[in-house]
């Protein structure tokens, strides 16, 4: 093992393995944003803004009103799942029918209608749940507990949705409905209701990320924008809806964003995952996993 | 024809001729700002008019302050020729990123995606490189000290209107000139369906791809126009995700299918911020986009072609019923 550690540079191993624990709370949002468009076919550009969001209710759950991080867990996933139910019931459904890109610039609105609510209620201050989790020392190598916890619970999160999809009733019709649309209506399914149960799962993902992400990362207005974009950069590499696709390609973009931040700012290693996922383009436009037709 | 010609030439006339006969600092400062916003809202609806949504145009407005900025401070370089370079930069990227979208048919949600990313990461550059670009405390151009000519920079506010205004203007006429092309034609008919085009022999990359770059350059000018107007850029207000929305919102509000919709989407956007500013002070910090954002999802719901596009539709058919019976 020791030998081992000496061929590799010690920083390099530990953020190899910082990369992989980043995929996990990456690849939860972009399951997240994948179900929705596999589903209802609609990209909400305001996801990582939901995030934003649970994250401003665990601050306040945590810092204020002083409830447990494992019970005000919960609740902020409940909120952001509400949210996400709401969205859907407001914006979306009444553009069912119009073009796909209204769909999508709507959810635009809804991001700046967050982004400024959440200046206007909580202020621009960077604020943090002081909640300090121990550093895990391995060898030379430090991982937070933090990182380690928001993995297991993203993986955890992953399973539950796969169980849920293969495993229930609604969850078999969730998927029927996104193979073919026309079809299950006559089939006396309620599409409009299981859009709902998908958005309200889909705002639930968000949630679970927020819990995560809150652990490492101070909550601002603008907390979306740096892992948003990056979000959408994965489902569209992975192939948008495409949930095998989108798990490989954040860890790919982790690793990318990890290792670049080694050697440089973590800004330039979000430059070189936009480097990568251009020429990943000209390569497999269609996501990594589908063929040309 | 040569009626309406005349009613152009007359409004234009009267545009030119208002700085002369109005001083009013503020009122000119505020007409200044809506006409180089309703430039960039012009390039952004170029190419949003054909479905050709994108929402990097952030990231040109940005390279287009930013470069000119950069040259000019760190190399002494006129923004005469700065401008230029900027604007050869954001065609660059515009290429760089166009070209595989376009070849490789990523259409719709594809390419919002894409071009959201490409924003993003402009910003994540100015930032990254805080140490030339001041990062996201915003940076400021020197003040030139003997040629203002030469530094493009002007105190009055008359010149900058009429610099502003001539630059709209153009704005306009490149929006005719393209209307009236073949390009629109091929580019309507890839909106529709890209195969039947490129099957009918539209060369549907080249297309595409040229609209973005005419669209990308005139997005990069505005961004070095109103860097060189404000004196002050920051990430925030040339760039970045934000300000691609914003953009988006104009050209939906005033409605981007006509060519003074853009435009009408300035105006609003504009006085509606500053009347929030004015009316609320620092209070209003976030309000405007509040609003922006709950217009913006009505307007959609509600009114997708927008306030000028839906009034002259509404025109149009009343003539048309008018004509008919």
């Amino acid at each position: 093992m020791q030998g081992f550690f000496d061929i590799f540079d010690i920083y390099l191993l530990e953020a190899v393995i910082n990369g992989i624990l980043l995929g996990g709370v990456l690849a939860l949002l972009a399951l997240g944003l994948n179900l929705i468009f596999g589903v209802i076919d609609v990209t909400w550009i305001c996801y990582a803004e939901l995030v934003m969001i649970g994250m401003y209710g665990m601050y306040f759950l945590v810092q204020h009103y002083g409830v447990s991080y494992f019970i005000a867990a919960p609740l902020t996933i409940l909120l952001v799942a509400a949210l996400g139910a709401a969205l859907h019931y407001l914006v979306i459904s009444p553009l069912l029918t119009s073009p796909p890109v209204n769909q999508l610039l709507a959810t635009g609105g809804v991001l700046f209608i967050l982004q400024s609510f959440a200046t206007v209620a909580f202020g621009i201050d960077f604020r943090n749940l002081g909640i300090r989790l121990p550093v895990l020392v391995l060898g030379d190598m430090n991982f937070s507990y933090a990182r380690l916890l928001s993995f297991a619970a993203a993986l955890f999160g992953m399973v539950a949705v796969y169980l849920f999809m293969t495993r229930t009733f609604t969850g078999t019709a969730i998927r029927a409905i996104s193979q073919d649309r026309q079809i299950m209506a006559l089939m006396g399914v309620d599409a409009n209701k299981l859009y709902l149960v998908t958005s309200a799962l889909g705002g639930a993902l968000a949630g679970l990320a927020a819990c995560l992400l809150v652990l490492q990362y101070d909550v601002h207005p603008f907390v979306g924008l740096s892992f948003g974009p990056i979000t959408f950069l994965i489902c569209v590499l992975g192939g948008l809806g495409n949930f095998f696709g989108g798990f490989i390609a954040s860890f790919v973009f982790a690793e990318i964003i990890s290792l670049g931040g080694l050697f440089s700012d973590l800004e330039w290693g979000y430059v070189l995952a936009f480097g990568f996922f251009i020429i990943m383009m000209f390569i497999r436009p269609a996501g990594l996993f589908t063929r040309r037709p | 024809m040569s009626r309406s010609l005349t009613g152009w030439l007359v409004v234009l006339a009267a545009l030119v001729a208002l700085p002369f006969i109005y001083r009013e600092p503020y009122h000119l400062h505020l007409m200044v700002l809506i006409l180089i916003w309703s430039f960039a809202y012009t390039s952004w609806s170029m190419m949003g008019r054909f479905g050709l949504v994108s929402l990097g145009h952030g990231g040109f407005m940005g390279i287009g302050a930013y470069v000119t900025a950069l040259l000019w401070n760190h190399l002494g370089l006129s923004p005469w020729i700065g401008i230029p370079l900027s604007m050869v930069a954001a065609g660059a990227l515009a290429l760089v990123v166009g070209y595989p979208c376009f070849r490789f048919r990523i259409t719709g949600h594809y390419f919002v995606l894409v071009t959201l990313a490409l924003s993003g990461i402009v910003l994540q550059v100015i930032t990254a490189t805080r140490d030339y670009t001041g990062g996201s405390l915003g940076y400021t151009p020197n003040r030139a000290t003997a040629n203002r000519l030469l530094a493009l920079q002007f105190d009055d506010k008359t010149t900058w209107y009429l610099i502003a205004l001539a630059v709209w203007f153009a704005g306009l006429l490149i929006w005719h000139r393209v209307d009236r092309s073949m390009a629109r034609y091929a580019l309507e008919a890839i909106s529709e369906d890209e195969d039947a085009a490129a099957a009918a022999g539209v060369n549907v990359t080249a297309e595409k791809l040229k609209i973005t770059l005419i669209s990308a350059l005139m997005t990069a000018l505005a961004g070095a126009l109103y860097c060189q107007y404000q004196m002050f850029i920051s990430p925030d207000t040339v760039s970045g995700i934000a300000v691609s929305l914003q953009m988006v919102f104009a050209a939906i509000v005033g409605g981007l299918y006509v060519s003074l919709g853009p435009t009408v989407g300035a105006v609003i956007t504009i006085i509606l911020a500053e009347t929030l500013r004015i009316g609320f002070g620092t209070r209003a910090v976030g309000w405007d986009n509040l609003i922006y954002g709950l217009l913006l999802v009505m307007f959609i719901i509600f009114l997708p072609k927008g306030i000028l596009g839906s009034l002259l539709e509404r025109v149009r058919t009343r003539r048309k019923a008018y004509l008919k019976p």
